[in-house]
């Protein structure tokens, strides 16, 4: 499979990142490349296999539901670039 | 620097701790030693931050701890952190400019377990941006430059990657040992190319908590240092149980360091067919030959073995480390730290942000994961590698059920390249470093690299031992026999101060 250059324009906007006109034809080639390298698998008969969910069989651990952490407030915006009152501020959402 | 400073840093580890111990320096004296060492090294490019006013207290205190009676396990020890490793109050960057200038206010639990044992931080290393690169050329801070040269060169050689700072300040004795992380081989390829030893311990040995997350299903957290029974000291400072890791398994820690010396008498030395590929250089396969030849003499059965799925190992990854990496880097968004690069509205304010933020390998990594996640796609690419990697962790199985007890393989394909040689006309080319590792990283297993040799130019050259899952400790045997087995290989040349 490849990518032609509407998919590449798309897949960057799902990733939330801009690229220029300019860098589509690179891109593309860069994203066929491992498209293309990685097309053995399709070669593979997995017929019956489970993918793998868990690195360890391990059963999943759970927590008690209770509060273990919080009232840092402080720490929690202390590195936002933008912040005020606790809150972090965006770019205007709802109209 | 004195001569007796100098002389201070060429320790090992583990001379380093029982000389404190004995009280024949103290840990100011080793400090102050490694911190001089440093300040002549930037040309190396090693560390993004250090931290030497940190050191001194530090040191200071475990001091006091030694002359208290109270010292830890590595009471005193300076060490190096690569700085994909959250520390409080330090910045902590992944070598991406997405994240300059963020400053965590917590700890992770492995750096956490190293300053309990008594661990001295020297600063944070430089790696490959968000661990993704095998030459650490991929750095926001630049690359790091290998303290080894080939014979009669003064070209700069690459230390490896993705842990090329800890590999590199290791190598050049700015530190006895350094944190590292390995997700496909950034571990085990930079102590390869570097004559050091790096241990990519089991799934789950070591918390992942605090460590900047690049594909969480592969991540995982060791040591590199200068010898096997240094990095043994290490990994078991480094490793165990951590509540806010649900992966994370408890287990109780070996004492690692008393194995060292078990040899391999009667263990059974499996050699996989599958890593025996054309085009590899003769030096690699005549190590690897070497190899085989130091298990036979020192007791153990060497098995031929075959491992099926492994030529499908490099491609699964790349489908299942970008997956998880599109997923994980999602986070940095421009709103609770990091980079923020503003915007006509919240999305053109996260496009821009991203956009200057990532470097040209992260972003390529983040398209092709979101590229096989997206609608349409998802069982085809992401579903179906995951499946290869239960063949090929079945593969692994199927030899240890039949009592192989270590595999032995060589770490790299090749020896160090030049700075700039590699990956700019088609990433897979870098890729391709990972061909011997990443295997153990998709099953989920221990895998050591151990200096054997030196190529035909005078770099350093490694050999990989496999283990099962939890069975850091025969790997800690087989490499010490390794060790013992090779011709010594002397440092490299400090060409830099």
């Amino acid at each position: 499979m490849s990518v032609n250059q509407a998919t590449v324009r798309r897949i960057a906007h799902l990733a939330r990142i801009k690229v220029s006109d300019a860098e589509v034809p690179h891109l593309q080639s860069e994203l066929n490349a491992i498209l293309a390298f990685v097309e053995e698998l399709s070669s593979v008969n997995v017929e019956g296999v489970q993918p793998m969910t868990s690195v360890q069989p391990m059963p999943m651990k759970k927590r008690e539901d209770n509060v273990t952490d919080g009232g840092i407030p402080d720490a929690i915006v202390a590195n936002a670039p933008a912040s005020d009152d606790h809150y972090f501020i965006v770019p205007k959402v709802v109209e | 620097m004195n001569n007796s400073m100098a002389s201070l840093t060429e320790l090992s580890l583990a001379a380093a701790r029982d000389g404190l111990r004995k009280k024949k320096f103290s840990a100011v004296e080793l400090a102050q030693a490694h911190i001089a060492a440093i300040e002549k090294a930037r040309a190396l490019n090693a560390f993004i931050v250090e931290t030497p006013e940190k050191a001194l207290a530090m040191a200071r205190q475990s001091d006091t701890r030694i002359i208290a009676g109270e010292a830890g396990p590595l009471e005193g020890i300076p060490l190096g952190i690569k700085d994909l490793y959250c520390t409080e109050g330090v910045p902590t960057t992944a070598a991406s400019r997405i994240l300059e200038g963020f400053v965590p206010p917590y700890e992770s639990s492995v750096t956490a377990n190293l300053w309990r044992d008594g661990a001295v931080m020297l600063g944070k290393l430089n790696l490959d941006e968000f661990a993704m690169g095998s030459s650490n050329e991929t750095s926001y801070f630049g690359p790091v430059i290998s303290p080894w040269r080939r014979r009669g060169s003064a070209s700069p050689i690459v230390p490896g990657g993705s842990s090329g700072g800890s590999a590199a300040a290791v190598a050049a004795r700015l530190c006895y040992g350094a944190t590292a992380s390995d997700t496909g081989g950034s571990i085990r390829q930079p102590a390869a190319f570097t004559g050091t030893v790096g241990i990519k311990p089991t799934y789950g040995r070591c918390s992942r908590w605090g460590m900047v997350a690049f594909a969480s299903s592969l991540d995982q957290a060791g040591p590199i240092a200068r010898s096997v029974r240094d990095a043994a000291i290490m990994l078991r400072s480094m490793a165990g149980h951590d509540p806010k890791d649900t992966t994370s398994v408890d287990l109780p820690v070996p004492d690692f360091e008393a194995v060292v010396e078990h040899g391999v008498k009667g263990l059974k030395i499996g050699i996989p067919k599958e890593y025996r590929r054309d085009g590899m250089p003769a030096e690699i396969e005549n190590l690897w030959a070497q190899g085989i030849a130091w298990m036979k003499d020192a007791g153990a059965a060497v098995v031929d073995i075959s491992l099926p799925h492994t030529r499908y190992a490099l491609p699964a990854y790349y489908i299942v480390a970008p997956a998880e990496a599109s997923s994980n880097l999602a986070r940095y968004d421009g709103v609770r730290y990091g980079l923020r690069v503003p915007g006509k509205d919240i999305v053109d304010m996260y496009e821009n942000t991203r956009a200057a933020g990532f470097g040209k390998e992260v972003r390529r990594r983040i398209l092709i994961g979101t590229y096989v996640l997206s609608a349409g796609y998802y069982d085809a690419y992401y579903v179906r590698a995951q499946k290869i990697r239960t063949l090929i962790k079945q593969d692994f199985e199927a030899a240890f059920a039949d009592g192989i007890d270590a595999i032995l393989t060589p770490a790299t394909p090749s020896s160090a390249f030049g700075l700039g040689e590699k990956g700019s006309a088609d990433p897979v080319e870098m890729y391709l470093n990972d061909i011997f590792t990443v295997t153990v990283n998709m099953a989920g297993l221990p895998g050591i690299a151990v200096p054997a040799g030196l190529s035909s130019d005078g770099l350093p050259l490694g050999l990989q031992v496999i283990g099962r899952a939890f069975d850091e400790e025969t790997l800690f045997s087989v490499g010490y026999v390794i060790e013992q087995s090779a011709p010594p290989i002397p440092p490299p040349d400090n060409w830099w101060p």
